[in-house]
């Protein structure tokens, strides 16, 4: 399958500590990639580098056969086609939920608001909140905003999704319907790139899982060889702290 | 420009010496609205109906009523009114300390409604009593948040002193038009001279402690 | 009290009210526009401009109306710029309130938080869209409570104009006052104009401040 996003010896530091060093990564059409690892492993920065909310000193990332370049004008013209869900949703709270979701496509696109909104519509309602279309952010639960945050992106039609722990600030019984949405899309044959710690979601969703470690690729491979049979003492010790077994 | 003005005879003396003056009633002023706001402001956490009415109405009026219109009432009202003869400087003092407890007693309310309730529970489920929890926990953390409001009531303070001249206390804007007004011949340009030098004078009276108090607020910003 | 002095000042009340208001509101319009621009060079850290903004927002902020407007009245005509008092009134207020209302419109803007941005960016929108639909927006209602505080200052301050002989209520009150001795009537009828001009500003303002937070935060 043809690759989509490729990621080149991406390095990164903030004061002299490497955060990311020397990344290589190549993500086909279609495919499901999750990246764990331990808190401050540089696993937020790896996604935000991608869309270019962290410049890009060294290294390159390529979408398709375009250079990402932080610098460049086109910065936003490769952000509409990578769309990006947050931990803290950050749904603008001045507008309601149809209006979350149809401001980017109306303003960046141009597209017509009867259509956008129509497409809208259907996405709420695949996510079960077409109910909530006229509400306000602070209505929804958290599980209920981060649907909606899912849908803001999906309606940009990227190609490729990242998403940033997105059911990090979530209570337990709301991560569910969250990791759902994600789980469908990722059958739809959605490209994603998922930032998680739910380890049981990561095995349900993955096609490759990338353990990252002191901003290095550690081990990375299928979900049934990753969780079952890893190589490295630094993911069995990662893995490990997620069981209570002795 | 004028500025030569102020190098005749004792002059710029005159002028530091006026300033002194509006300083000295803000720092009374000062002082009374901290400790009368600190009482005011410890009463309206009480909730007693009572003192929120009064207190209300109260805050409403310093809220929306000019100092300089409070400072007419209380020094030519009271002599008129209440046969009181009041000084043009208690007048002033009872005025400024009636609109600083105002301000104060509102920002101990907030500063006391604004500790959270678990911060009381968790200390005493530590075992403190009420008297430890307030020593250690409560009073520390008011104290940060006010200090920092509380200067720059100083410098509010400051600024509103400007107003006595209206009322026929000599401070330094007063000076100021006496010395315009003695050397209206000899330096006919003196408006500007001295104005300017008032302008500046106020701004090195207040700028530094504005700068305390940011100092302050930004350092104990959790 | 005597009604009939009452009555036979109201028109002077009414007149020195009208200019009042006048003055306020044109400074307080001045005000806005100030604090607008000069918040937005700090937000968006214009070079030379903002060190500019920064000292003038500093002078201002940390000096008294009376002075100001003594210096400007008096002070500037000896190096040859001569205003009125009516202007020196606006531009005084005006100068004075936009130092506070830059603080509160920069604040607001800063208030929005940077993951605010950063999800709009994602969105592909360009900094122009961003700043319109997303930062603005909520930087205007977060500044909301801080604008109204400002406005009930600067109304209040209007009672320092005269003190530049403009003929407003203040120096209305204090002329007939040193002209007739109806002290009791004359101060009345001062606080009374006050309450009108102020009451329904602090009324609606504080309505107005509940119905955005709502809108905003749902509280």
């Amino acid at each position: 399958m043809e690759e989509i996003l490729r990621v080149e010896n991406l390095s990164k530091k903030y004061e002299d500590v490497d955060v990311l060093d020397g990344i290589s990564l190549s993500v086909k059409k279609g495919e499901v990639v999750v990246i764990v690892g331990p808190s401050g492993c540089g696993k937020s920065t790896f996604l935000r580098c991608l869309n270019g909310l962290e410049d890009i000193r060294d290294g390159s990332v390529f979408l398709g056969d375009e250079k990402i370049n932080p610098n460049k004008k086109n910065l936003s013209k490769t952000r509409e086609k990578i769309g990006m869900v947050f931990q803290s949703y950050d749904l603008f709270p001045h507008k309601t939920i149809l209006q979350n979701v149809t401001l980017a496509p109306i303003k960046v696109k141009k597209r017509k608001k009867a259509e956008v909104e129509e497409e809208a519509l259907k996405l709420l309602d695949r996510v079960g909140l077409i109910s909530k279309k006229d509400n306000y952010p602070r209505q929804l639960s958290g599980g209920q905003k981060q649907r909606v945050a899912i849908v803001r992106a999906l309606i940009m039609h990227p190609e490729v999704l990242l998403f940033d722990e997105v059911t990090a600030a979530l209570d337990p019984e709301m991560v569910r319907e969250v990791l759902d949405v994600v789980l469908s899309l990722a059958k739809e044959g959605r490209t994603m790139l998922i930032v998680t710690h739910e380890m049981s979601f990561a095995r349900a969703v993955a096609d490759r899982v990338i353990f990252l470690d002191g901003g290095k690729i550690v081990e990375e491979g299928k979900p049934t060889d990753f969780f079952d049979n890893p190589k490295t003492d630094r993911l069995k010790k990662f893995l490990k702290t997620f069981s209570y077994e002795e | 420009m004028g500025f030569e003005v102020l190098l005749k005879g004792n002059n710029a003396l005159r002028l530091l010496g006026g300033l002194g003056v509006a300083m000295y009633i803000s720092m009374i002023s000062v002082v009374i609205s901290i400790t009368l706001g600190i009482i005011l402001g410890m009463l309206m956490t009480l909730k007693n109906p009572v003192i929120n009415a009064v207190s209300r109405v109260y805050l409403e009026i310093v809220r929306i009523m000019p100092q300089m219109v409070l400072l007419f009432i209380v020094y030519f009202g009271a002599t008129k009114i209440l046969g009181l003869n009041l000084s043009a400087e208690v007048s002033a003092v009872i005025v400024f300390s009636f609109w600083g407890t105002a301000e104060m007693s509102d920002l101990v309310r907030g500063a006391l409604t604004g500790i959270p309730a678990i911060q009381y529970e968790s200390s005493m489920a530590l075992g403190m009593n009420r008297l430890q929890t307030y020593i250690h926990v409560i009073i520390p953390q008011i104290v940060r948040r006010l200090i920092p409001l509380s200067i720059n009531l100083i410098t509010r303070m400051i600024k509103t002193t400007s107003l006595v001249m209206m009322i026929g206390i000599v401070e330094v804007l007063k000076v100021g038009q006496q010395i315009i007004e003695a050397n209206r011949k000899s330096s006919p340009n003196a408006a500007f001279g001295i104005f300017a030098t008032i302008f500046i004078l106020y701004f090195l009276a207040c700028y530094p402690i504005s700068c305390l108090s940011k100092y302050l607020e930004k350092k104990w910003e959790n | 009290m005597d009604f009939e002095v009452i009555v036979s000042y109201l028109p002077l009340y009414i007149k020195a009210f009208m200019l009042t208001i006048k003055i306020g509101w044109i400074g307080i319009a001045l005000s806005l526009g100030i604090g607008v621009f000069c918040a937005f060079v700090l937000h968006f850290r214009i070079p030379v401009l903002s060190a500019i903004v920064k000292v003038y927002v500093e002078l201002f902020r940390n000096t008294p109306l009376l002075v100001q407007l003594f210096f400007v009245y008096f002070g500037l005509p000896k190096i040859g710029i001569s205003i009125s008092a009516e202007a020196c009134g606006a531009i005084g207020l005006g100068l004075l309130g936009g130092s506070y209302m830059t603080e509160s419109f920069r604040s607001g803007l800063d208030a929005v938080p940077v993951s605010q941005t950063e999800s709009a960016l994602a969105l592909g929108m360009r900094k122009g869209q961003l700043f319109s639909n997303v930062i603005l927006p909520q930087a205007v209602t977060l500044s909301v409570p801080a604008v109204v505080a400002n406005l009930i200052f600067l109304l209040k301050e209007t009672s320092v104009f005269s003190a530049i002989s403009l003929m407003d209520l203040m120096f209305t009150a204090k002329d007939l006052i040193g002209l007739y001795y109806n002290t009791t009537e004359c101060l009345f009828m001062l606080v009374i104009f006050y309450v009108v001009m102020l009451l329904p500003v602090s009324i609606l303002g504080t309505v107005i401040e509940k119905k955005t937070r709502f809108k905003m935060f749902g509280d």
